[in-house]
């Protein structure tokens, strides 16, 4: 299947599971597939990743599945009584997800400790994270950034899904925009900037950082539209809380077929 | 305690899986630590919160994890990470805080742990030492290294077990007595006031004692349970608030199992009823925790 079809497929099975459910966090998940994509559908051997903004569990339930860690019996399970599939993932029920994430601000100081892990283990692979740009607000994103640098952890990787909203407003209205470039310069981060919807731009940009042993960290600064694909959900800050209404789920499904010609 | 828990450390740093990390703290007690570890040794700096982060990160990755800092730093500002990222994931990451309950005494309430045990050892697979003696400080790691298990250890000033004192196995000291007439529980190093004032005590001869080190209880021992039961009187001394201590576990249990009891009282730590602050030996005794205290309230069981 092509990259852009997997696009698609995806965002239709991140649409199915919130109109089910009916629940929200549709936005953020549509906001941050196309890194998910990036990152595990092109995994390589020791990779570890890391969804920091759990709150974005259908896109990682969705590409989870893609690529054979959660079955099909599971997915139908999602949001309902005795699920191993929650609103935010749970804890010990995948091999590949680590981490019950949910809480803003963890993803970063787990994965920072897998890197180090590595180093002293001499293991191969890249621990990668997948941050909000609302968790940059939090203190322990910094508090691991530094640590990061510090201990010249080469081996992370860490893409800010970047779409400019976050719970209640604009991120540069809210601290500023603490997911700039600058800041995470100014750290000691090796920073690279790109579309968080181009899944061939992300790649490269990923191929780069992995490749480059410089002894330092590495973030992705993936420039995103909450709620990409579906017209009247980008950039709508309400599309991090609102369900779909049936005539809501029809089009938004039409818009993806074509868009993403399926 | 803490010259005797890095000399314990010492001896595990050749474990190739064992990871020490320090929140900024450790001078005059680590140095020999930290050039026997060389890299497994890491100062996380003082960002308490991405220490536990970052320790459950390389628990996942296989090590065990000690986490070293003061009590109520550990504790109270990296609670969500212990919970979250440690103890959902039941990881051996093993918290260390130095000088639990008013250890550190004229350094204030910011630096004193009194509710460290209630705020822990809820979480779900969380484990609390909490050693009095020198002896069983030595069970209490060996149990955790090999546990694999989120941990919580309190370091105290510990002196040795006295003579009168049998180490048991389920993570206890006694002094048994089939006469007993009072039945008394204690933990951590507070024992050693309860130990003062029993010593040389009138009623020394009616009572018993169990010196217990490890939270949650979550059963009676039995002969915790048996003593409770010949005696039907019971007095618990703990440096920590009375909720979420051992005095509230034992009330639970007891009243679970139906035991009937004459006669409960709790000492415990108070907080800072006089807003004033001293030593830890002013604390216990501004708390009732101290040698006169605990005598005089063994008195009024008689």
């Amino acid at each position: 299947m092509d990259t852009q079809k997997l696009q698609g497929k995806l965002r239709t099975n991140i649409l199915d599971m919130h109109f089910r459910a009916n629940s929200g966090h549709i936005g953020c998940s549509l906001s941050c597939i196309d890194i998910m994509i990036s990152i595990l559908k092109f995994k390589e051997r020791g990779d570890t990743f890391i969804l920091s903004k759990g709150h974005a569990a259908t896109a990682l339930y969705t590409i989870m599945n893609e690529i054979g860690e959660i079955p099909d019996e599971a997915m139908a399970t999602f949001y309902k009584d005795a699920t191993t599939l929650p609103a935010h993932p749970a804890a010990l029920k995948y091999n590949a997800i680590p981490f019950a994430t949910g809480s803003l601000g963890h993803g970063l100081p787990l994965g920072t400790g897998i890197a180090k892990a590595k180093k002293i283990k001499k293991d191969a692979g890249t621990s990668y994270v997948l941050m909000s740009d609302g968790e940059t607000n939090e203190g322990t994103t910094w508090e691991a950034g530094h640590f990061a640098v510090v201990h010249k952890l080469d081996n992370l990787v860490v893409f800010i899904d970047k779409n400019g909203l976050q719970g209640f407003g604009n991120t540069a209205d809210i601290l500023g925009d603490t997911a700039s470039r600058n800041r995470w310069e100014a750290i000691g981060f090796e920073v690279a900037e790109v579309d968080g919807h181009s899944i061939s731009a992300m790649l490269g940009a990923k191929q780069q950082m992995v490749d480059n042993k410089n002894g330092k960290p590495k973030l992705i600064i993936a420039n995103t539209v909450k709620g990409k694909g579906i017209n009247y959900m980008e950039n709508k800050m309400e599309w991090h809380y609102l369900p779909m209404t049936e005539a809501q789920y029809e089009d938004a499904k039409s818009k993806i077929n074509t868009d993403y010609n399926l | 305690m803490r010259k005797h828990f890095s000399a314990y450390i010492e001896k595990l740093a050749g474990e190739e899986d064992i990871i020490f990390v320090t929140g900024d703290l450790g001078y005059n007690a680590l140095e020999n630590l930290a050039s026997k570890m060389g890299n497994r040794f890491i100062n996380a700096g003082v960002a308490e919160q991405n220490m536990i982060g970052v320790a459950a990160g390389m628990a996942s990755q296989g090590f065990r994890v000690i986490c070293y800092s003061i009590a109520p730093f550990i504790v109270y500002r990296s609670l969500e990470q212990i919970r979250n990222d440690v103890c959902f994931h039941d990881l051996p990451v093993y918290l260390v805080g130095n000088g639990g309950g008013y250890g550190y005494g004229i350094m204030g309430s910011s630096h004193h742990a009194i509710e460290d045990i209630g705020t822990l050892s809820g979480l779900p697979n969380m484990h609390c030492y909490i050693p009095a003696f020198i002896e069983d400080m030595n069970t209490c790691m060996e149990e955790m290294f090999t546990s694999r298990k989120p941990s919580y250890f309190r370091l105290g000033l510990g002196k040795n077990m006295p003579a009168t004192l049998t180490p048991q196995s389920y993570g206890a000291a006694t002094a048994e007595n089939p006469d007993a007439q009072l039945t008394i529980i204690t933990q951590g190093p507070v024992a050693n006031n309860l130990l003062a004032a029993w010593k040389e005590h009138a009623h020394k001869d009616k009572t018993e004692l169990f010196v217990l080190n490890k939270m949650p209880l979550t059963s009676l021992p039995e002969a915790v349970s048996e003593s409770i039961q010949r005696t039907k009187k019971i007095l618990v001394i703990e440096e920590h608030i009375s909720i979420g201590g051992i005095a509230s576990a034992v009330s639970l249990l007891v009243n679970e199992n139906s035991l009937p009891i004459d006669k409960f009282i709790s000492l415990h730590a108070q907080g800072y009823p006089n807003a004033l602050y001293g030593s830890q030996g002013y604390h216990q005794h501004i708390s009732g925790l101290d040698e006169e205290n605990i005598s005089r309230i063994i008195n009024t069981y008689f």
